[in-house]
């Protein structure tokens, strides 16, 4: 029995060890992205390329479930504040949940999804095919070369989705709230447009999308580049940046709706 | 000038952790030569390439390239030393997202300031040495096994390189490529004054190409010599190897306990 519980503690202890050691050696993995992101500044085109795919090709999907949360958002929104006669508030709700909240997070999770799993699947299978091992055996560095181009890729990427899927999200709430449900035209916009605020609602929705932006990359990237050089390896990868990322994204959210709304009414 | 020696490996040992892969390895390498290192799989042959690129680290003893020891330089003399030494992996390693001309550009563009339109004359060049250029504009997905290690081979000589590394170039080819990939080996060695060194378990085709073969087994130099001296050789791991005999000095068991005692026969058991 003592033996069992030895070995329980043990396995306890190896695994404390490994987690740290892999956190330590993720945050050096990020120090040396940023390191070595001068290449990708000074020949942009590197980033560009990159931003078509992680950004454009990430559009349809984005606008899509955009369109559709913000319709869910007019439905229940409507269906909540009629009860208390204030549905023509009903384009504030989708505009401050949108901006606020659910634009940030739902993209960021999509966009991990999408994005982030095909950055992790590139770079690992770049590692399993030797590609990266021959660019350093041709003196070029693969985390300034192919990390670093699609991280800034991601990271500038990212904001601009949640904006995109926060304003297709309201089309959305309208398409429902006004076209099909009939609430006033001019009420569902003006108040909207009274209740938002620019530095307390949309500002802190683009910092949100930035610091997830950041986090979802930089987690991808470093799975693919950390992957095991096997189909196995690649696909636990792609895994693992889905659910880490997830889990970051909703826990930051967290962290920073703590900070950035309290005391607001 | 062909006896001037590229590489040196002196006294080399590696160890995995506890396992030594490597023991007391010594080699000499002169320019415009090719030479094949064989040996049976995980006898440490990638290994000694891995080493000689400055990929890993010497567990003691060293590896001299162009005058300088590999471990000992920093990360941007590495560099340095690499542009004048190219790898071919087993399977080509190109890069899938890249066109075969890009690919064959891609260390020009990196290392160099050339303009567009000479680095295209370049790679064309390289290209019509592989007899590739009219698949310039191909993706490496729409190549054969060998044309893809024949753009691999266009891409490691694009900087003109004093030393080519393969690993296990003949893997997987039908003859005919074999032999094309074979002869190009040698030609461009031949051409550019370079060295070669070739990792390979293929034995027939390398004889026909290399000047001089080292046998790897157990971590140590089994033999060494020129092809004439290999195929005539009567040492028993070269002769087993050689002729691919089933049993030898390197046994067709793994080592194990007594078969009889495995089974329990002793005991009465069984």
């Amino acid at each position: 029995m003592p033996r069992r519980v030895a070995i329980g503690i043990r396995g306890i202890g190896h695994r404390v060890i490994d987690s740290t050691w892999r956190l330590g050696y993720a945050s050096r993995f990020f120090l040396l992205i940023l390191l070595k992101s001068g290449t990708s500044l000074r020949r942009f085109s590197l980033v560009i390329r990159e931003l078509y795919f992680t950004g454009v090709l990430s559009l349809i999907i984005i606008s899509v479930s955009g369109l559709f949360v913000g319709m869910v958002l007019g439905l229940q929104g409507y269906e909540t504040l009629q009860r208390f006669g204030a549905e023509s508030a009903v384009g504030t709700m989708v505009a401050l949940s949108l901006v606020r909240e659910l634009g940030p997070v739902v993209a960021a999770l999509l966009f991990a999804s999408r994005a982030g799993s095909a950055i992790t699947a590139e770079i690992g299978l770049m590692k399993a095919t030797e590609q990266l091992a021959a660019m350093e055996m041709m003196a070029v560095d693969p985390i300034a070369r192919v990390v670093a181009p699609r991280f800034w890729a991601g990271v500038i990427s990212m904001p601009f989705l949640a904006a995109m899927f926060s304003v297709v999200g309201v089309f959305g709430g309208y398409l429902v709230a006004v076209v099909l449900i009939g609430v006033d035209d001019g009420s569902f916009w003006s108040q909207m447009q009274n209740a938002v605020d620019f530095r307390y609602d949309i500002v802190n929705g683009i910092i949100k999308t930035c610091v997830f932006g950041v986090a979802v990359t930089a987690v991808a990237v470093f799975e693919g580049y950390d992957a095991s050089p096997t189909a196995e390896g690649v696909s636990g990868a792609t895994t693992r940046t889905v659910v880490t990322s997830s889990l970051v994204i909703l826990g930051l959210d967290f962290a920073l709706t703590s900070f950035m709304f309290r005391g607001m009414s | 000038m062909a006896s001037e020696t590229l590489v040196e490996v002196n006294d080399l040992n590696f160890s995995y952790g506890e396992r030594p892969l490597l023991r007391g390895i010594n080699m000499t390498m002169h320019r415009g030569k090719v030479i094949a290192i064989m040996g049976g799989s995980g006898s440490g042959k990638t290994t000694l390439l891995r080493l000689i690129g400055g990929a890993i680290v010497p567990t003691s003893g060293h590896v001299k390239v162009a005058g300088e020891v590999v471990h000992k330089l920093n990360r941007d003399d590495l560099f340095q030393l690499r542009r004048k030494m190219s790898m071919l992996f087993q399977f080509g390693a190109l890069f899938t997202d890249l066109s075969v001309f890009d690919n064959v550009a891609f260390q020009i563009r990196e290392h160099t300031d050339l303009p567009e339109s000479m680095v295209r004359d370049l790679v064309l060049m390289k290209l019509q040495a592989v007899g590739l250029r009219g698949a310039h504009d191909l993706m490496p997905a729409q190549l054969s096994g060998g044309m893809a290690r024949r753009v691999a081979l266009a891409r490691s000589i694009a900087l003109d390189p004093l030393l080519i590394m393969y690993d296990e170039p003949f893997t997987g080819l039908d003859p005919i490529s074999l032999t094309v990939i074979g002869n190009l080996v040698r030609r461009l060695t031949d051409a550019l004054g370079m060295t070669s060194i070739v990792v390979t378990h293929d034995v027939q085709e390398s004889l026909k190409i290399v000047d001089y073969v080292y046998f790897i087994s157990d971590g140590v130099i089994a033999a060494h010599g020129t092809p004439d001296e290999v195929r005539e050789s009567v040492a028993p791991f070269v002769h087993q190897f050689v002729h691919g005999e089933e049993d030898g000095p390197v046994t067709f068991h793994y080592p194990a306990k007594a078969y009889a005692s495995d089974l329990k026969l002793e005991t009465g058991l069984a």
